[in-house]
């Protein structure tokens, strides 16, 4: 099977580890990514002013050479740019005038009606693998460990983008549950991690990271599982920041879902690059003997 | 911090562009302060989300402007999707802060950004704080 692939800015440079894991894991569910030619940043954001069109004209492009391509569903990993394709989709489906002011402005590209449909890595899984599969792949089931899904802002919301559409979610769990891992349930698993604030306002930032780490913490999980780099920024390479500027603060392993999924399928543990976390994560699939048996 | 209302107070040009920018009415917002509870920014924030809505209804322009809540918002929708009268908050503050960065005022100036920062963050963090903080 073959799905279209939207990557994104940072998962060419600072998460690579999310890219590559993923692409090797999908390989062992018999999935080919086919990456989209000559994609350009998505804008990270989806432009919340009514009266700017112009900002969208970066993601629609993607959209409209993935439709050009064929590929359609089109699949991301990173929550951002899964959130501001999927809106800026949907605003083509939706919204009439807009539509036609954006296809009019975009006069080499053939009209665009929203024919693409953007998913991400979970609910691609659910949708048009089944968990049945993803768990027939587990060569070393992530037994004891206990994982917390952090879906954080933009898997689900708005509401019509969500990748879970049920009241509680429960898509990343279940991804965890089919790797053999024990899922456990935080508080402040939708909470913001404060996303770009982490550079106009970091102090802010902190104060909702050191939330997130201690109610993941407090529920008894060994590590935070996330699908964002910029979540994977303020909640991973920043703990060692956190732990210098404040006291008792205990430190929380982070990974991406996919090099879990990867080291679970069997894929050898260099494909997942490790070196790209921060270095407790190596440490702690280290000692809880992920590391070795692959 | 207490607001003198005044017919002369009310700012009606600045309540029509928040409203034009932002394409919501804001002005149904009935006071009942969901979003300020689950505004995961709240304790950094001069006012709640709730009083930057309220402050925008009656125009209050110079207030508004001057707060830190524009700026500190994340744009994270935990308030949008709560809001029990459908009201897209975080469209309403990125309005707000379009009336300062459309002049041409950056909030975040991207050459203060320090070299060591730049090398580690991710790239997304820095498109999404020029998307939201710069001209
Ligand atoms: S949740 Fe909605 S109605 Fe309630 S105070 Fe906030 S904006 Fe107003
Ligand atoms: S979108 Fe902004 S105002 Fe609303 S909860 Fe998030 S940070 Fe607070």
């Amino acid at each position: 099977m073959k799905i279209g692939y939207y990557p994104g800015c940072t998962l060419k440079t600072k998460a690579k580890n999310l890219e590559i894991s993923t692409i090797e894991a999908m390989k062992k569910l018999d999935v080919e990514m086919v990456e989209l030619d000559r994609w350009n940043c998505c804008g990270a954001v989806y432009s919340l002013a009514d009266d700017d069109l112009v900002h969208l004209l970066a993601p629609v492009r993607d959209l409209i050479r993935a439709r050009d391509a064929g590929l359609t569903p089109l699949m991301t990993l990173c929550s951002m740019c899964y959130n501001t394709l999927a809106r800026a989709n949907l605003l083509m489906r939706n919204d009439e005038v807009k539509r036609e002011a954006i296809n009019n402005f975009m006069e080499e590209e053939e009209n665009y009606q929203g024919e693409v449909e953007v998913v991400h890595l979970l609910n691609f899984l659910r949708d048009s693998i089944g968990w049945d599969k993803v768990k027939a792949a587990v060569e070393n089931p992530l037994d004891g460990i206990k994982l917390a899904p952090y879906y954080g802002c933009t898997l689900t919301r708005p509401l019509d983008v969500s990748v879970d559409h049920n009241t509680y979610h429960n898509v990343f769990g279940d991804m965890m549950k089919a790797l053999g891992g024990e899922v456990v349930d935080f508080q402040e698993a939708e909470t913001c991690c404060g996303s770009y604030q982490v550079i106009s306002n970091p102090d802010a930032a902190e104060k909702t990271t050191v939330r997130i780490i201690e109610s993941a913490l407090k529920a008894g999980a060994d590590a935070l599982v996330l699908s964002c780099p910029l979540c994977d920024y303020n909640l991973g390479k920043k703990q060692a920041d956190l732990m210098a500027s404040r006291e008792g603060i205990q430190p929380l392993p982070v990974v991406y879902m996919s090099q879990l999924m990867a080291l679970a399928f069997g894929v050898p543990a260099e494909m997942a690059h490790f070196e790209l976390n921060p270095p407790l994560t190596r440490e702690f699939l280290e000692a809880r003997g992920l590391l070795a048996r692959v | 911090m207490p607001s003198t209302i005044t017919k002369r107070s009310i700012d009606m040009d600045f309540i029509e562009k928040v409203g034009t920018i932002s394409g919501e009415a804001f002005k149904t917002c009935m006071q009942c302060g969901t979003c300020s509870t689950v505004c995961p920014m709240q304790e950094s924030t001069e006012v709640t989300p709730r009083k930057i809505i309220h402050l925008a209804q009656w125009g209050i322009f110079s207030t508004v402007m001057s707060v830190n809540m524009a700026w500190m918002c994340a744009s994270c929708h935990t308030c949008a999707v709560r809001c029990p009268r459908g009201i897209d908050i975080p469209k309403v503050v990125e309005a707000i802060r379009l009336l300062t960065l459309r002049k041409n005022k950056n909030f975040v100036e991207p050459f203060e950004i320090v070299k060591e920062q730049i090398e580690e963050m991710p790239q997304a963090a820095m498109v999404s704080t020029f998307r939201k903080h710069t001209a």
